[in-house]
């Protein structure tokens, strides 16, 4: 029992973590109908850009946060500009899949020549203190990455919700058609929203480099639990990437802490083809709004 | 001039036959092993991601399956002959396709994109299995397979031989689908399935079949490379890397005509061969590779085939309106024989 509480624990700290990668994904997604199979590639791109500052000028990776997202958020734009942009609309979501995959080859294929391949950590001072509270032990790191992720998707909901861009954003999510002749400028929005999803990718980047060890090849891991989180939530919906991200960590946590860490990785998918079987627009998505 | 199909057909295999009779390397066999297995691969996805239009992100799952198949079945045998492996190839095939119908009947349900989220989460379960299933594939420490006990001067040619049945295999398949009423709802299918199902073509069954006779195919070729290699790892036997060459191979050749992968294969491969013999070091020769592929899909999404034939049809209907308009009146509405065929391609 103490191990299932432990890992329940674990489980939805994780999961903030998730979330907020997750949330970038399903907005593009919800946006562009563009499967981003790089964003994994870039929440490792930003774990080394933390990495990177972290050893070379001692910055801490949460501090790290502010400058990583605008970089990485820049990053997004020009992906989108140079590589999605050019895609012919009828067969634009097939070809997406491949050119995002590319983008996410090219990151693997540039971090390895600039870092090498060897697992690289950021050990802060607080990397490895605790907190013990009713005999269940907590890392520090873990609640500063839960709040901080939680944070992050704070101030996405903010933009999506309360300034014109996000706006303009959820009606391109709604209905791209009217958007467009309502004066939303569709093709900025694409851009700008590519960009917001880096940026997640990016602040998610700074806490995965604290929690774990990476190395340019980490990303196939998280694309798929990633991939995963999202079509559990309903392909286009930040909420329920957020819930689906916390389901889907505690089930695994749990399995690892009961069964075997081994098998965790396959909690995953095994909830996936359920929800598949079950109900294949996942828990939050539409069946008329192009999700399926 | 247009080759009819059977004359073309026949000098492919001709080729085919005849290519390793001219004494060639021992390297350059090794790479024609390749481009003909990434070639049958290609042309066997083409029949589910290019005329159905569901892209598969999973078929180097099946692959990884097909290899642990043979595997499993030859663990611990001595082989006699090297030909057993062979024999049993059918039944491989029958695994990988008997596992992918079920698969399909699930990740059919949904459409393009999250059809293929959810093959790409497929490979990462088959992958996972490989690495925690100890018993059966000795996880990270990789299986064995008995060593072909074939003469080291022509040690390559039994494997080309296969690979390339193979792939007379899969194109003799592809060709008779293009000739035939599945093909027909295939293409349909991709067009627009909700009303393909609505004039009444079965799409379930067909798409179904489609994907568990293409998967199926993919695993044999997939045993043909594990008793090749003879010592599996589930990072190779079954990676990401592969599914997205095969793909990239279609895409590049032409998606839906029967020539496309090939073509594909034998640029891509040797090409990629080329590049890490040249380039050495896996890190750098991954930038080249992402950008080719993206130099690719930007420049010709359709792919060669399909864009030389627009080209060249184009150039035959510019000069039929030059002659038609040196002669006003004679007005015959020949155009509509050019118009594109549906079977993206007809026989090129």
């Amino acid at each position: 029992m103490h191990a299932l509480i432990q890992g329940v624990i674990l489980g939805i700290l994780t999961g903030g973590v998730y979330a907020l990668m997750a949330s970038g994904q399903t907005l593009i997604f919800g946006i562009m109908k563009v499967v981003n199979l790089a964003q994994g590639a870039m929440v490792i791109m930003a774990a080394y850009l933390a990495y990177e500052l972290f050893t070379r000028f001692g910055v801490d990776p949460f501090l790290a946060i502010p400058l990583t997202t605008v970089l990485m958020f820049g990053f997004g734009v020009l992906v989108e500009l140079i590589f999605l942009r050019p895609l012919r609309r009828d067969d634009k979501s097939e070809l997406s899949l491949l050119v995002t995959f590319a983008v996410a080859l090219l990151i693997e294929g540039t971090l390895s020549v600039t870092w090498g391949t060897t697992y690289r950590s950021i050990n802060a001072t607080y990397a490895n203190s605790s907190w013990t509270l009713w005999g269940y032990q907590i890392t520090v790191v873990r609640i500063w990455a839960f709040v901080l992720s939680l944070g992050a998707l704070g101030i996405l909901f903010w933009i999506l919700n309360r300034t014109r861009f996000g706006r303009a954003v959820r009606a391109t999510v709604q209905n791209p058609e009217s958007a467009r002749l309502l004066g939303v400028e569709a093709q900025w929005v694409s851009a700008l929203g590519f960009g917001l999803g880096a940026a997640t990718a990016a602040a998610a980047g700074s806490v995965y480099g604290l929690l774990y060890p990476f190395y340019p090849g980490s990303h196939y891991d998280l694309i798929s639990r990633l991939l995963s989180i999202v079509v559990l939530g309903g392909l286009g919906s930040v909420g329920g990437a957020v819930i689906a991200a916390v389901i889907v960590s505690t089930s695994s946590a749990i399995v690892a802490a009961t069964i075997s860490p081994a098998w965790s990785e396959m909690t995953f998918f095994v909830i996936l083809i359920l929800v598949l079987l079950i109900r294949p627009q996942g828990l939050f998505g539409n069946v008329d709004r192009g999700a399926i | 001039m247009r080759l009819p199909t059977a004359l073309r057909g026949g000098v492919f295999v001709v080729l085919l036959v005849t290519l390793p009779m001219v004494g060639l390397q021992h390297w350059f066999l090794n790479l024609l092993v390749f481009v003909l297995m990434y070639a049958t691969m290609s042309s066997a996805w083409n029949l589910v991601g290019g005329f159905a239009g569901y892209p598969s992100l999973g078929h180097a799952g099946f692959f990884g399956i097909g290899a642990y198949t043979i595997a499993l079945i030859f663990k611990g045998h001595v082989l006699t002959s090297g030909y057993e492996p062979f024999l049993l190839l059918p039944l491989v095939g029958l695994v990988g396709a008997l596992i992918g119908w079920p698969i399909a009947l699930v990740s059919m349900r949904t459409r393009a994109d999250v059809f293929a989220i959810v093959t790409i989460t497929f490979l990462f379960v088959v992958q996972t299995l490989a690495f925690n299933l100890h018993g059966l594939t000795g996880g990270s420490q990789g299986a064995s397979l008995p060593i072909a006990p074939f003469p080291a001067a022509t040690f390559e040619l039994p494997f080309y031989y296969v690979m390339a049945a193979l792939l007379v295999l899969t194109m003799g398949l592809t060709f008779a689908t293009m000739r035939s009423k599945v093909g027909l709802s295939l293409v349909s299918i991709r067009a627009d399935e909700d009303k393909a199902r609505g004039v009444g073509v079965r799409t379930t069954g067909v798409k179904v079949l489609a994907f568990s006779v293409s998967v199926g195919i993919t695993a044999m070729v997939g045993a043909v490379w594990a008793y090749y290699q003879s010592f599996i790892y589930p990072q190779f036997a079954i990676d990401p890397l592969v599914t997205i060459a095969i793909v990239l191979m279609t895409f590049l050749g032409g998606r839906g005509t029967l020539w496309g992968p090939v073509l594909g294969a034998v640029i891509l491969e040797s090409g990629q061969q080329l590049l890490t013999y040249q380039l050495g070091a896996v890190q750098l020769y991954l930038i080249v590779y992402a950008f080719l592929f993206l130099v690719i899909i930007l420049l010709l999404p359709r792919g060669i085939l399909p864009t030389i034939e627009d080209r060249l049809r184009m150039r035959r209907r510019r000069r039929r309106t030059d002659a038609s308009a040196a002669r006003p009146g004679d007005r015959t509405p020949q155009n509509q024989s050019d118009s594109a065929p549906l079977l993206g391609g007809g026989a090129s």
